[in-house]
C-alpha cells in the first residue's frame, strides 16, 4: 500500500526516466509525509527561446498556459487558439511528457478549489487529445488555491491566478 | 507528542460527602471514566479527604451559580482561582500554573471572568481550611476554585473543589487527579472542564488537541507542515515536515489517526498517519486520480472523501480495513467536502450541482440527496455537530466569507463571523464552541485560527507560534 511504487509506475507509464515528482512546488526536501524518498524537482534546461524546440519558446511563444472565468472550468475563444498552438508543437516534438497543472484564485473554499483545478486541467487535456496529442504523453494535477501566480486580493491577480499551465518535462525515452 | 499520546495515568475521584453534590453535578457526567474510578476508590476517598464544609447542609446548592448557553445576553460569572496549594515540596510550580490555566480555560470561553488576586481579602492558606465566604463575597466572586497539588516522583496529584461563594456551598464533590508530570496542563484541563461543565451544564471540551496546517513562507510559496497543539494553542509539536503541500488533516473519532491530504507523490492523495508512531500509509491511491477531503465514519473504520476522475470530483466511501471502495455520488457536478452524522447515518457534503455550491444530505449509503441550504450566496465545507443538532459550513455570499451554523434541515441559519476570508468550522467536543481559519488579504495575506461560540459571541484568535490553517478538533481526550 504504499505509494512509492505506484509513483514508479507513473513515472513508466510516461516513459520518463528522470523525475517521478511533478510538483514543481515542493521544496525537495525529501520525505513529506514519510513517503517519496526520491522526490525533487525535476530540472530541465529551459533552453534557448529563439530556437523553436527548446521549453522556453514553447512557454513564451507558443503559451504555456490559458486563463478561465470565475469558477469556469470552459476555455475561452483565444484559449482554443493557445492550446491549438501546444498541440501542434506537441505532435512535433513528440518526445515531451506533460503535466498539466489545474489552479484556481483565493476566492473559494479550499476543497471546491481543488476539484475546481482539476476540472480545469481536464479541460485543456480533454482539447489536447481532441488534437491529436496523445493521452499517455500526459497527466493532469490540481493546486486548487495553493500556488497563485499573483499575491495581490484583487481581480487583476485573481484573473491570472484562474489558469492552466501546460508543463514540459524529459523527453519521452530519454 | 509523545507527552500526550503515552497513558496519561489520570484518576479521578470524589472528594467530599455526597449529600453536598448539587443538582448540576448529578445531571451530568462531567468526565467519561468518573464511574468505575469513583466506584472504586469511593471507600477510599471519604476516608482520606473526609467532609468538607459543614456537616449538616441539608439543601442543594443554589441554582444561582449557572450559566445557559442560550441565554441571550451573558455578563460574564466573576470568579476566584487562587494559586492551589502545594502539599508537597517540589509542588509549588504545579500549583500555581494550573490554576492559571483553568482560570485562563473558564476566562478564554466568555463566560466566565476572572478576578486577580490582587483584590483577594484573605487567602486560601490549606485545602481543607473552613473557606472564609464574606472575604469571597467582598470582591464579588461569585464562584471560587480552590485546589492544592502534591508532587512525589513521577506522578503528580491534583485536588480541587468549586465553591457557590453567594450559598457558602461546594458545588459538586471535590475531585482528584494523578498523572505524570508532563501531563500537568491536561490535569488543569480536566478541573476547568469539571467547572464549567457544573456551572454550564454543557459537556467538556478544554481537555483536547487539534491538529492543523502550519504555515510559513509567503503566499505564492507557502510551506505547509501537519501541527498539532493543544486546544489553547499550547504544546505545539510537528508531524510531517514542509517538503510537501499538506492539506486538510483529520483527527479520527478515538484520536488515534489522523486522515489529510498531502502531495508528497506529486499528486493529492489522502494519507492516514498513526499518532502514536507517526507512520503514515496512502489510502484508497488509484493511479489518475486525485482523493482528497477526507474524514472519519464516527465508529473510525470507514474513510469518506472525494475522487477526482478526468477532471469530475465525486465522493466515495473506504473501508480502512478491507480496502473495499464504494461510490456514494455520480454527478458530472464538483461533489466535495463530506461529513458523517455523529450516528454514522447520514452524510452531508457540498455540491455545485445546482450551478454553485450548496449543501446537501444524503444517506450513508449513496443515493438521493436533498439540498438543505437555502439563503443567499454559496455554502461549502458543512461539518456535522457532535451533538447531531447542527451543521456547521463556509458561507460565501457578496464577496464575504462568513462561518455558520444551522439546523440540519437547514433551518435557523445564524452567521458566526464575517471577514475577507474565513473558512473550515470544526467543532468542539461538546457541540459548542466552533474553530476555523481566517486569512488576511493581499500580497501579505496570513492565516491565523479563530474560534467562536455557536451563539456568535467570544470570536477570538488562538495563539499560534506561526501562521496556521485548516484546523480540527479531536474528540475529548481519555
Amino acid at each position: 500500500m504504499t505509494l512509492f511504487p505506484k509513483a514508479l509506475l507513473i513515472v513508466a507509464a510516461f516513459g520518463l526516466a528522470a523525475c517521478n515528482n511533478p510538483d514543481r512546488y515542493g521544496n525537495g526536501a525529501g520525505a513529506g509525509a514519510g513517503q517519496n524518498g526520491a522526490g525533487g524537482i525535476d530540472v530541465n534546461g529551459l533552453g534557448d527561446p529563439s530556437d523553436p524546440r527548446s521549453i522556453a519558446y514553447f512557454n513564451q511563444s507558443i503559451g504555456d498556459r490559458v486563463l478561465f472565468a470565475v469558477d469556469q472550468s470552459t476555455i475561452s475563444p483565444e484559449g482554443r487558439g493557445i492550446l491549438a498552438g501546444q498541440a501542434q508543437w506537441l505532435q512535433t516534438n513528440a518526445d515531451y511528457a506533460i503535466i498539466i497543472e489545474g489552479h484556481a484564485d483565493e476566492q473559494g473554499t479550499r476543497e471546491y478549489n481543488l476539484a475546481l483545478g482539476a476540472r480545469r486541467a481536464a479541460a485543456v487535456q480533454d482539447f489536447l487529445i481532441s488534437q491529436g496529442v496523445a493521452p499517455t504523453r500526459m497527466r493532469t494535477i490540481s493546486y486548487g488555491k495553493e500556488r497563485p501566480l499573483e499575491v495581490c486580493s484583487d481581480e487583476a491577480c485573481y484573473s491570472k491566478n484562474r489558469r492552466a499551465v501546460t508543463v514540459l518535462s524529459a523527453g519521452l525515452g530519454a | 507528542m509523545t507527552k500526550h499520546k503515552s497513558p496519561f495515568l489520570w484518576c479521578l475521584f470524589a472528594i467530599g460527602p455526597p449529600n453536598l453534590r448539587a443538582k448540576t453535578a448529578h445531571s451530568r457526567n462531567p468526565v467519561k471514566n468518573e464511574d468505575p474510578m469513583k466506584t472504586l476508590r469511593s471507600l477510599t476517598t471519604a476516608v482520606l479527604f473526609g467532609l468538607i464544609g459543614l456537616g449538616a447542609v441539608t439543601q442543594p446548592a443554589q441554582a444561582e451559580l449557572t450559566i445557559r448557553f442560550t441565554d441571550g445576553e451573558i455578563e460574564p460569572m466573576p470568579f476566584a482561582a487562587p494559586d492551589f496549594i502545594a502539599e508537597t515540596g517540589g509542588a509549588e510550580e504545579y500549583a500555581r500554573n494550573i490554576a492559571r490555566v483553568v482560570a485562563s480555560d473558564l476566562a478564554g470561553t466568555g463566560l466566565f471572568r476572572e478576578i486577580g488576586s490582587e483584590a483577594y481579602i484573605s487567602g486560601i492558606s490549606s485545602f481543607d481550611a473552613p473557606v472564609a465566604f464574606n472575604d469571597w463575597q467582598a470582591i464579588n466572586a461569585q464562584a471560587l476554585i480552590t485546589g492544592a497539588v502534591q508532587a512525589s516522583g513521577d506522578q503528580i496529584l491534583v485536588k480541587f473543589r468549586l465553591f457557590d461563594v453567594y450559598s457558602g456551598q461546594p458545588l459538586g464533590d471535590g475531585l482528584q487527579f494523578a498523572g505524570t508530570p508532563g501531563s500537568w496542563r491536561r490535569m488543569a484541563h480536566k478541573v476547568a472542564d469539571a467547572v464549567y461543565g457544573r456551572i454550564t451544564g454543557e459537556g467538556p471540551y478544554f481537555d483536547s488537541r487539534v491538529v492543523y496546517v502550519a504555515e510559513s513562507g509567503p503566499k505564492n510559496q507557502r510551506q505547509k507542515r501537519l501541527a498539532v497543539m493543544d486546544y489553547d494553542g499550547a504544546n505545539v509539536s510537528y508531524l510531517t515536515d514542509s517538503s510537501s503541500i499538506v492539506l486538510a488533516p483529520r483527527f479520527s473519532p478515538s484520536g488515534d489517526r489522523i486522515l489529510f491530504t498531502s502531495y508528497s507523490s506529486g499528486f493529492p492523495q489522502i494519507y492516514l498517519m498513526d499518532v502514536a508512531s507517526l507512520n503514515v500509509r496512502s489510502l484508497g491511491e488509484q493511479p489518475g486520480t486525485m482523493t482528497f477531503a477526507p474524514r472519519f465514519s464516527p465508529d473510525g473504520n470507514t474513510v469518506v472523501f472525494s475522487l477526482e476522475r478526468g477532471g469530475n470530483s465525486d465522493i466515495y466511501a473506504l473501508d480502512i480495513g478491507s480496502g473495499a471502495l464504494s461510490q456514494l455520488t455520480n454527478a458530472p457536478s464538483i461533489e466535495t467536502a463530506p461529513s458523517y452524522s455523529p450516528d454514522g447515518s447520514q452524510i452531508v457534503f457540498e455540491s455545485d450541482r445546482s450551478g454553485t455550491q450548496q449543501i446537501y444530505v444524503m444517506s450513508a449509503g449513496g443515493g438521493e440527496a436533498r439540498r438543505i441550504s437555502a439563503g443567499k450566496g454559496r455554502y461549502g465545507t458543512p461539518v456535522w455537530s457532535p451533538r447531531g443538532d447542527m451543521i456547521a459550513f463556509t458561507k460565501q455570499n457578496e464577496g464575504r466569507f462568513h462561518i455558520g451554523v444551522m439546523l440540519t434541515d437547514g433551518g435557523e441559519e445564524r452567521l458566526l463571523s464575517a471577514s475577507f476570508l474565513d473558512e473550515g468550522p470544526t467543532w468542539a467536543p461538546n457541540g459548542r464552541v466552533i474553530m476555523f481559519m481566517r486569512e488576511s488579504a493581499g500580497a501579505s495575506g496570513q492565516s491565523t485560527l479563530m474560534s467562536v461560540d455557536i451563539s456568535g459571541r467570544n470570536l477570538r484568535a488562538i495563539p499560534t507560534e506561526g501562521a496556521a490553517s485548516d484546523p480540527a478538533w479531536s474528540p475529548l481526550l481519555p
